[in-house]
């Protein structure tokens, strides 16, 4: 992995709203390397809330983001897809490059990079539509209209996310009328029915029952060597479980900004932490 | 700082509970049993006497929905055997000099506005409230909001006479006539209901989970894929109730209507042809009316009535159907 210091201040290229404004990488990134961020800086309004985040994401692994509440580990994660585009008053410094273009560069369209990169959120949020125009909804965004492919992407797509057995007989049922847990996985499976190059976690198995968090476990694993997949838990158990890599997030006094402490190996971060904070954190002496 | 924020909080405690007497909190437990058994004896009375309270206020409103309408009813009745009822539901001449006393023109009357004014109306209001609840910073929304708000409060005898000193003569260059008519009344009344149908609107669109807009636009959803595929389907029984509310405010509006339609007693000819309504017609009779006239007025008041008891009772339908669907029904 070349780590080069010199990143962050390469100008911002002339990027187009065309599909080919990954194409061009900026600089040489190690070739499984997913995410590329350099010095990174987060502001929500005047609040500092990240500062000096430097991380390489490796493809077709599953990365765990860890860290005590307000850490800044799911600011982190929304930076990867422009979420927090959408919250009046943020700012972001540094370079994010994914494929090795800087996301935050002009012209950049963030609903094509949204389609790329898919969401699942803490609380799930199937819209108020039946299960199978939940999954169906991003091919039809894209303009896939017939029926036996799109009967074809939601199968495909429900089963990827462990949830076919049990909903294959009520597609047509409202989508909030399942369990938490399931609902969580059909919103996983919307997702992946766009075939998103990555996927982002926030603290998926949070609000759902045991059951389910297995299940998602083990879709995670299934679905790891397609999807990028990034996930923010405070579970470090499930950490330990999941992840190939883990990068650790604190905020070490209330009111400054939140740093990027340490990451690696899931196992070595683990077992052998370089820095006595992340020690602390996982030995449970804080968080 | 602390201390004093502390304390602060106490003496907020203190006055969200002021039933609860500081030293009944000191006293043993023994005490403190003997005398919840006799505060809550009070609380019982206390809590009764307002429930009864409460229960006579809401009955006063049933009462006079029962009352007003078994009134006009019986006032009405005489209509079946002096005017004849298919007479009056189905004839096309009002005549009072003629004893004919049909109200076809007035039902058309009252459709041709109501439907015109929610053509016009309805999606105004409703792009309104998708812009407030889903597009405006707060800033343009601190202004447009209470504008909306405004609309509302402002008498219906002034949007008459908006409508007979402004929108009457620029119709009637245009068309044509004195201007008074269908499409004066539309344009007046369609302002009128905007305030209605966009607030129910805007509070349907709040309802709605933020999740689901985030999941929609993290779905690589553009701002206009999230409202109309995900925020729109998910508020449309709501609007749908807002816009039935909207047509009940239409179709009984009488003061703006009576100053703008023209009020000639004849069917719907043109839109610019001055017509009557169920509402203007009541209103420019009542002072003089007496026997079958009288009678006349009074069924057209029953048939008001039965309409808008038929939009109340589609909001109720559609709300409940809502309901079981979020079940899962």
């Amino acid at each position: 992995m070349a780590l080069d210091p010199l990143v962050a201040g390469v100008p911002t290229p002339a990027i187009t709203h065309d599909s080919t404004a990954y194409s061009t990488p900026l600089v040489s990134v190690a070739e499984d390397t997913t995410f590329f961020v350099r010095n990174m800086e987060f502001f929500y309004g005047d609040f500092h809330a990240l500062t000096g985040v430097s991380l390489d994401i490796h493809g077709g692994a599953i990365t765990a983001l860890i860290g005590p509440s307000g850490c800044g580990k799911s600011t982190f994660l929304r930076c990867l897809n422009r979420m927090n585009d959408l919250i009046a008053g943020t700012k972001i410094e540094g370079s994010v490059l994914f494929g090795g273009a800087d996301i935050y560069g002009s012209g950049v369209d963030p609903v094509d990079l949204r389609r790329r990169v898919g969401m699942i959120f803490q609380q799930p949020n199937p819209f108020p539509q039946s299960i199978y125009d939940n999954v169906a909804f991003g091919p039809r965004l894209q303009g896939i209209r017939k029926k036996s492919e799109l009967d074809a992407i939601v199968e495909d797509s429900l089963k990827r996310a462990n949830l076919w057995k049990e909903v294959k007989d009520i597609l047509g049922r409202n989508g909030l009328a399942i369990s938490g847990g399931q609902q969580q996985r059909l919103c996983i499976a919307r997702v992946l029915a766009v075939e998103p190059d990555v996927l982002l976690m926030d603290e998926p198995c949070s609000a759902i029952d045991p059951t389910s968090v297995q299940k998602i476990e083990d879709l995670m694993a299934e679905i790891k060597d397609e999807v990028t997949t990034i996930i923010v838990t405070h579970n470090m158990q499930q950490a330990a479980r999941v992840s190939d890599y883990t990068s650790f997030f604190l905020q070490e006094v209330a009111g400054e900004p939140a740093v990027l402490v340490e990451s690696g190996k899931t196992n070595d971060i683990f077992t052998t932490p370089l820095d006595k904070r992340t020690e602390d954190y996982i030995t449970g002496r804080f968080g | 700082m602390t201390p004093f924020t502390l304390r602060q909080a106490d003496e907020q405690d203190q006055t969200l509970n002021p039933g609860m007497s500081p030293d009944l909190a000191t006293t043993s437990p023994q005490h403190k049993k003997a005398e919840l058994t006799l505060v809550s004896r009070t609380t019982q009375i206390k809590e009764r006497a307002l429930s009864l309270l409460f229960f006579l206020c809401a009955i006063v409103a049933v009462l006079g929905v029962v009352l007003i309408f078994a009134f006009v009813a019986v006032k009405a009745v005489p209509l079946f055997k002096d005017i004849g009822f298919l007479n009056f539901i189905a004839g096309t001449k009002w005549s009072v000099a003629q004893s004919k006393f049909g109200v076809v023109p007035f039902i058309v009357g009252s459709l041709v506005v109501t439907v015109g004014a929610l053509a016009i109306g309805a999606p105004l209001a409703i792009l309104t409230a998708l812009f407030l609840s889903e597009v405006a910073g707060p800033r343009a929304r601190a202004v447009i909001r209470p504008a909306v708000e405004l609309l509302a409060g402002i008498p219906s005898v002034v949007y008459g006479f908006f409508g007979v000193t402004v929108i009457a003569p620029v119709v009637g260059r245009l068309f044509g006539g004195a201007g008074f008519g269908p499409l004066t009344a539309w344009i007046v009344l369609s302002i009128m209901i905007v305030p209605t149908i966009a607030m129910l609107s805007e509070d349907a669109l709040d309802s709605i989970p933020m999740g689901i807009r985030e999941a929609s636009f993290a779905m690589g959803a553009t701002q206009w894929q999230t409202i109309y595929k995900v925020v729109l389907p998910a508020a449309k029984i709501g609007i749908i109730d807002a816009t039935i509310l909207g047509m009940g405010r239409a179709i009984g509006e009488t003061m703006a209507v009576l100053m703008i339609v023209g009020n000639a007693p004849q069917m719907f000819a043109g839109l610019t042809k001055p017509i009557a309504t169920l509402t203007s017609q009541i209103v420019l009779g009542m002072g003089y009316a007496s026997g079958d006239f009288q009678t006349a007025l009074f069924g057209m008041a029953a048939l008001l009535f039965i309409i808008s008891m038929g939009l109340v009772l589609t909001v109720r339908l559609l709300s409940r159907s809502k309901r079981e669907e979020g079940q899962g029904a």
